[in-house]
């Protein structure tokens, strides 16, 4: 995937700017909850087993009310089961840094804390949308947001201010994924036109309150932020790390093989 | 008077919907109705004599809501209101602060406590929360895991009679 080819689906039309846009919040959705449902049965105690499966609950609950969105602003007749199941990684819009593998337990908290942070302002941000079904989707979000986030903070500082091991994992996980936040508040052409149009906040705005907390939680679990780094993936805009084909191979596979199959 | 006649026969049919739908358990707390979690938003006969039921999820995710419509449609369909039109309603999101005095009741004679307190802000969601042993009625208790078996419900374990239990948690 190269980035002409993510450059020539820029969107022409105001209906084209927010299918875009509502995938992107979906994708993030759904990709981050198939990759906690990976945890189930394999996290380090039951509790938190049980805790990591209900986020990913969460998310795809989330996921599935912003594509069936999707799905009506498109006006194809895809509904959100054939937007998760059918769509190839160019056309999956979520975050980068949602696809990341797991990796250690550590890791998955990382990933999870940078991304509640993040929604937790796009979601408030929504909250006030001049879209009434996104403002609706958000404030439900914005409630489970918080319990995710108290969560993923809780545990961010009970490592970092942990054991040297925990200490030294869990700063591992910040400095290897901290290349993916530069996407997360990076403002677009489709980013732009929700914030003229009333839609969503301008990302500015969040981006100010997202690393105001970031550095409050860094600082209380005794980690260092990292300086930004150069960042050759978009996820938001269809140019994915190789990671997320596996991510799709996994979750699209039995629709693929036996299309239409339910149970 | 046609038109008062009218509304009363509609008002009837909605509490007698309403009767209806308070039958209809949680698939996952079977002791509490939909009527009781406060998941029915709105039972309405508009002009057009069509019956709309209104139901919002608790959780996006809660993977009750889909049983909760199947025996939603199931009883309106075995009391005669095929035609009404099941909606589903996001806005105001639910809040645990929509159970009813009958289902905290119910809740707390099931063996699951109920929300301690009503969602004022989200301010709440840090303060750790007392939260009272459904079966001797202890307050010192302590939580073991935030998530439990359900999304709505989080993990205790009581210092008194030493009983594990539930808690539904406020959101």
């Amino acid at each position: 995937m190269s980035t002409a080819a993510a450059a020539a689906v820029r969107p022409e039309r105001a209906n084209e700017a927010l299918l875009r846009y509502v995938l992107r919040l979906a994708d993030t959705s759904l990709v981050l909850g198939q990759r906690l449902g990976e945890w189930v049965g394999h996290a380090p105690t039951l509790e938190e087993d049980l805790g990591l499966a209900n986020l990913a609950l969460d998310l795809i609950g989330q996921a599935r009310l912003l594509l069936s969105y999707a799905g009506e602003i498109e006006g194809r007749q895809r509904d959100e089961d054939a937007l998760a199941y059918l769509r190839d990684a160019p056309e999956f819009f979520n975050l980068a840094l949602a696809e990341q593998p797991n990796g250690d337990f550590g890791t998955t908290i990382v990933r999870q804390w940078l991304i509640d942070s993040w929604q937790l302002e796009i979601y408030g941000g929504l909250q006030a949308s001049t879209d009434g079904r996104l403002a609706a989707i958000a404030a439900k979000a914005l409630k489970e947001t918080r319990y995710h986030y108290r969560f993923s903070s809780g545990w961010l500082v009970r490592l970092g201010d942990g054991t040297a091991e925990s200490h030294e994992r869990v700063q591992r996980a910040v400095d290897e994924l901290w290349r993916f936040t530069a996407e997360l508040f990076a403002p677009d052409e489709v980013d732009e036109h929700m914030a003229n149009t009333g839609i969503a906040a301008p990302l500015s705005a969040g981006a100010a309150r997202w690393s105001a907390r970031v550095d409050e939680d860094l600082r209380t679990a005794t980690l260092s932020r990292p300086a930004p780094q150069p960042y050759p993936w978009h996820g938001k805009r269809g140019v994915h790390t190789e990671h997320l084909g596996y991510v799709l191979a996994e979750m699209q596979h039995l629709q693929r093989t036996y299309p239409g199959a339910r149970w | 008077m046609p038109a008062a006649l009218e509304v009363e026969g509609s008002a009837a049919r909605e509490r007698e919907v309403w009767e209806l739908l308070a039958q209809v358990p949680d698939p996952e707390i079977p002791v509490l109705s939909i009527v009781d979690l406060g998941i029915v938003r709105h039972v309405r006969q508009g002009a057009d004599g069509a019956l709309r039921v209104g139901i919002t999820p608790t959780y996006s995710g809660c993977p009750a809501t889909e049983v909760i419509r199947t025996s939603v449609r199931a009883a309106l369909d075995q009391h005669g209101h095929s035609n009404a039109v099941l909606e589903e309603v996001l806005s105001p999101p639910w809040t645990s602060d929509w159970l009813t005095p009958a289902g905290r009741r119910k809740l707390a004679a099931f063996g699951i406590a109920p929300p301690e307190e009503a969602v004022a802000s989200p301010k709440q969601l840090w303060r750790a929360t007392l939260v009272t042993c459904p079966r001797c009625g202890s307050r010192a208790t302590e939580r073991i895991s935030e998530f439990g078996s359900t999304p709505c419900k989080a993990h205790y374990q009581c210092s008194a009679c030493r009983e594990p239990f539930d808690y539904f948690k406020c959101f």
